[in-house]
């Protein structure tokens, strides 16, 4: 990666993220002239979407693990060619980003274990920080073996391990089919993908569908791969208990309701030495809610950022694209990369195909989160010794008795009683969970009037964290607390 | 006999490095996470929970959940999903919250 010395007065963008998103915004600034620096937290670009196999590996196709890699050819290609203009800076944690539009400090920890200190400044900032996956707990989720589909995907990508030989895949949403075939293809045995939604739910989008026949096709070459290594595909189904002692050795699966409520009597066992488990995708938010970035409520309870039709912020100087606007996958992750990169660029006038290409593609990830929304009934296979925070390991039963004896009304509370979501992740993973289990909207949630309004116990809460990865205290004493900051900002 | 991920890509990576893990040899191929070599190698856990005393290993894979810290070179809380695996590196199991000398 390019290391080139920061230009006197800044730089005209800094990009948060080098996924899809983040490599669109980049480029195509770069492009119209602006100087830029693009920062990630991992060494290669690609974000979690494109994440590629380390160069020792010496993959020869690496394409075999992904979609639309020409593409991200086509994406670095552009980062490349615009080389002079964009600093591309690999294994920089951006933890703090503070100021205001024109003078922006963006703060990130680099080195063998992110003990260095490097800060760069830049006029605007854009956000393209991506997501992570959406957890729903249930009994012995926390054996060894059971892992995030999306934490299989990555280390299959970048390290080209499987977690076992016999990988139960499970959860909600799309990516469990991308994750089913990647494992399948990869030289795992997969039992079942069990889907606790109804697919069927999906004909009630048909003129969306007929507008996006892009993803219908990359629909039917999931189901092709998964046909080919006999993978059945389970709709209303769920793993409602994983067993074993030291590692996972079987699940048992349910059939749910339209509420994913398991149905009782009809559980079986499968056997199996992983399990590939996730409930959709969440927006990483930390770093634009610090700086006061309005957020939104989408149809599948998450919060995503307020954006307007150029991808800009409700702070001035701040844009944002790709996930955290709403996840929507990378076709619409790399559009609003494009326009954001324009925009910022001064291009008032965006090409209508563009626009257009944007509209069809968010409608498409609206009907999505609504198809993919959890049901209020998974709360039906918890009992009460599961823990919902793993880092704390506070059960199911901490958190009810913290809201039905001592009164805990949002995740806040929660955490402060039990401890849940104080631990290392920062209830990143428990978040969602803990705010469903509230059964109210989080206190110091999104604050959107409207349709977007949270419903009880469907709202992930709000992923408010002051730091977004963990800071040595050092290196937070040697912060100049004199410079321009957005401490404080209302949120 | 099964086709592997390294098949899938046609990888040809460089010779495998060895760390040492709890004592024990580990083969590594260069590149790969210190939780993607201890996958291969079939483990599966590397941290006992501070207040359960369980096994646990990564979860997230990228870095968010910090399920997998493990010891690596006498340092504890480092995430086994990011850190590379170096060759003749001292990767141990991390107890609790990997400070049990300060008690």
């Amino acid at each position: 990666m390019t290391n080139s010395a920061e230009p006197a007065g800044g730089y005209d963008l800094a990009v948060v993220g080098a996924g899809p998103a983040g490599l669109a915004a980049a480029a195509t600034a770069a492009e119209h002239g602006l100087r830029v620096v693009l920062l990630d937290s991992a060494p290669r670009p690609g974000g979690q979407f494109y994440r590629q196999p380390a160069a020792e590996l010496r993959a020869a196709r690496p394409q075999a693990l992904h979609h639309h890699w020409p593409a991200f050819q086509r994406l670095l290609g552009r980062v490349d060619a615009a080389a002079e203009r964009v600093t591309s800076l690999g294994d920089h944690h951006v933890w703090s980003v503070t100021g205001e539009s024109g003078a922006f400090t963006v703060r990130a920890l680099t080195g063998p274990d992110q003990r260095q200190a490097r800060s760069v400044t830049a006029r605007q900032v854009l956000f393209a920080t991506g997501a992570h996956e959406r957890q729903l707990p249930f009994p012995g989720w926390t054996l060894p073996g059971v892992v995030g589909a999306g934490g299989a995907q990555a280390m299959l990508k970048a390290g080209l391990v499987l977690p076992g030989r016999r990988v139960v895949v499970a959860g909600s949403g799309p990516l469990l089919l991308a994750v089913a075939s990647s494992l399948a293809a990869a030289g795992a045995r997969v039992p079942l993908v069990a889907e606790a939604a109804d697919y069927l739910g999906y004909a009630a989008g048909a003129r969306v569908l007929a507008a996006n026949p892009g993803k219908l096709v990359e629909g039917a070459q999931h189901g092709a791969v998964l046909l080919r290594h006999g993978v059945r595909l389970r709709p209303r189904t769920a793993v409602v208990a994983a067993h074993g002692s030291d590692r996972v050795e079987a699940v048992t699966l349910a059939r749910l309701d339209a509420a994913w409520r398991p149905v009782p009597g009809t559980e079986w066992r499968v056997a199996c030495d992983a399990v590939a488990v996730g409930h959709g995708l969440v927006p990483q938010l930390e770093l634009p809610l610090e700086l006061g970035c309005r957020t939104r409520r989408l149809p599948d309870g998450s919060a995503a950022l307020v954006v307007d039709a150029a991808q800009r912020t409700t702070v001035p100087g701040v844009w944002a694209a790709g996930e955290s606007t709403g996840i929507g996958g990378v076709q619409l992750a790399v559009a609003e990369g494009e326009l954001a990169g324009r925009a910022v660029a001064g291009q008032t006038a965006a090409p209508r195909p563009l626009l257009r290409r944007r509209a069809r593609l968010r409608a498409f990830a609206d009907l999505m989160a609504a198809r993919h929304a959890p049901g209020s009934g998974w709360t039906g296979w918890l009992d009460d010794a599961t823990e919902v925070c793993r880092c704390e390991e506070v059960t199911v039963r901490e958190v009810r008795s913290a809201v039905a004896e001592l009164g805990a009304a949002d995740q806040r509370t929660v955490k402060l009683l039990t401890r849940a979501g104080m631990g290392w992740c920062q209830a990143r993973m428990c978040g969602p969970a803990v705010a469903r289990l509230c059964g109210a909207p989080s206190a110091d949630g999104p604050d959107v009037p409207g349709p977007d309004v949270a419903v009880a116990g469907q709202d992930d809460g709000a992923p408010t964290r002051p730091l977004s990865t963990p800071v040595p205290l050092g290196l937070l004493a040697e912060c100049d607390t004199t410079a321009p900051s957005s401490e404080g900002a209302p949120r | 006999m099964r086709r592997s991920p390294l098949d899938l890509v046609r990888a040809r990576p460089e010779p495998p490095i060895e760390f040492s893990f709890d004592g024990e040899p580990v083969a590594a191929l260069p590149g790969q996470s210190v939780a993607a070599a201890l996958w291969q190698s079939g483990r599966l856990a590397w941290r006992r929970t501070r207040v359960g005393d369980r096994p646990r290993g990564a979860f997230c894979g990228m870095g968010a959940c910090y399920d997998c810290l493990v010891e690596l070179d006498g340092v504890p809380n480092v995430r086994a999903c990011l850190a590379p695996a170096r060759p003749g590196a001292l990767v141990r199991t991390q107890q609790g919250d990997g400070h049990d000398e300060l008690r």
